[in-house]
């Protein structure tokens, strides 16, 4: 690939036509290879950038739960209720039957590009974990460590479970649906009853369907049946079974 | 395009592969850290989150972040 075989090309001095033509075949392979780095990129870079995000964020936060607790504005009365910053982890979750991809995720306030490639990601105005009302997260589905990628595997009866600082949730999963992306009642204190006061505390998941085209999003629906305060000691089954 | 790029690479010949390496490289790196991270939001396969604006036209006093 030296001087000696681009020489007699540079002097038999093509035509203007076949230099032409000789420069759209070089962009084409060019913008060819760019594609298959963009493929690259989605479904290998993205996954291993935000899987260090995530591990790296779950370790902060079992550090600063190790620490003791910043005094709240009321005075640090309620630990498990103090509103997290926009950006901030403040819980892990784990879904048993998909503990190969969510075990120990960080749960982010907010549910930017930036929080759902460190995790799963909060609607910061939906409850606290254990709170009466809608605790409503939203994870990547394909790309972007893809927690929930195996979202169709889940099933009725199936736990989610939440920690916070001081405080195990279990969460049991009971009805699923496949909604439009301007579907917003799905995270709403009641789902469908807008202004409703809400008596329970539910749980709402929510990603893309079908998995890569998003013209859909996957909600799964679930309520609070155990709560486990950490310093009874005691695990939740799964948690305790998976370690 | 790449015989112009070779020819003007300076140097002998084990030179201008150790820069055309290089180069490459560069360009790869630039197209993870800026150019498909830019991309990436303009398709599909992220949007995970129920929001009034992600097709049809706001409402408005909609609760939900897009970001």
């Amino acid at each position: 690939m030296s001087g000696t075989i681009a020489e007699p090309v540079a002097r038999r001095t093509p035509s203007r036509g076949w230099a032409a033509v000789g420069v759209l075949g070089e962009v084409l392979m060019t913008l060819g290879v760019v594609l298959l780095l963009f493929v690259a990129y989605q479904l290998w870079w993205t996954n291993v950038s935000a899987q260090r995000a995530a591990d790296s964020l779950a370790q902060q936060l079992q550090d600063s739960w190790e620490r003791p607790p910043a005094p709240g504005p009321d005075g640090g009365e309620q630990p498990g209720y103090v509103e997290p910053e926009f950006g901030e982890a403040f819980a892990m979750l784990s879904i048993p039957r998909l503990s190969d991809m969510v075990w120990g995720m960080p749960v982010v306030s907010g549910v930017g590009e930036v929080q759902l490639a460190q995790g799963i990601g909060h609607y910061p105005s939906t409850a606290l974990p254990g709170q009466v009302g809608n605790f409503a997260v939203a994870g990547h589905r394909a790309t972007n460590g893809e927690p929930l990628r195996d979202i169709d595997r889940l099933q009725v009866g199936d736990e989610v479970i939440v920690e916070t600082r001081d405080t195990w949730y279990v969460y049991t999963l009971e009805r699923d649906e496949i909604v439009l992306p301007t579907d917003t009642w799905v995270i709403e204190p009641v789902p469908g009853q807008p202004g409703a006061e809400p008596t329970q505390e539910l749980i709402t998941l929510t990603t893309c369907n079908p998995r890569w085209a998003s013209t859909e999003r996957w909600i799964w629906w679930g309520s609070l049946t155990e709560t486990i305060p950490k310093e009874d000691g005691e695990l939740p089954e799964a948690i305790a079974a998976g370690r | 395009m790449y015989a112009w790029i070779w020819r003007h690479l300076p140097g002998p010949t084990p030179v201008r592969v150790l820069l055309a390496v290089a180069l490459a490289a560069a360009v790869v790196l630039a197209l993870f850290l800026w150019v498909f991270p830019w991309l990436e939001p303009r398709l599909p396969f992220t949007d995970v989150t129920v929001d009034a604006s992600s097709t049809a036209p706001s409402t408005g006093g909609d609760r939900t972040t897009a970001l």
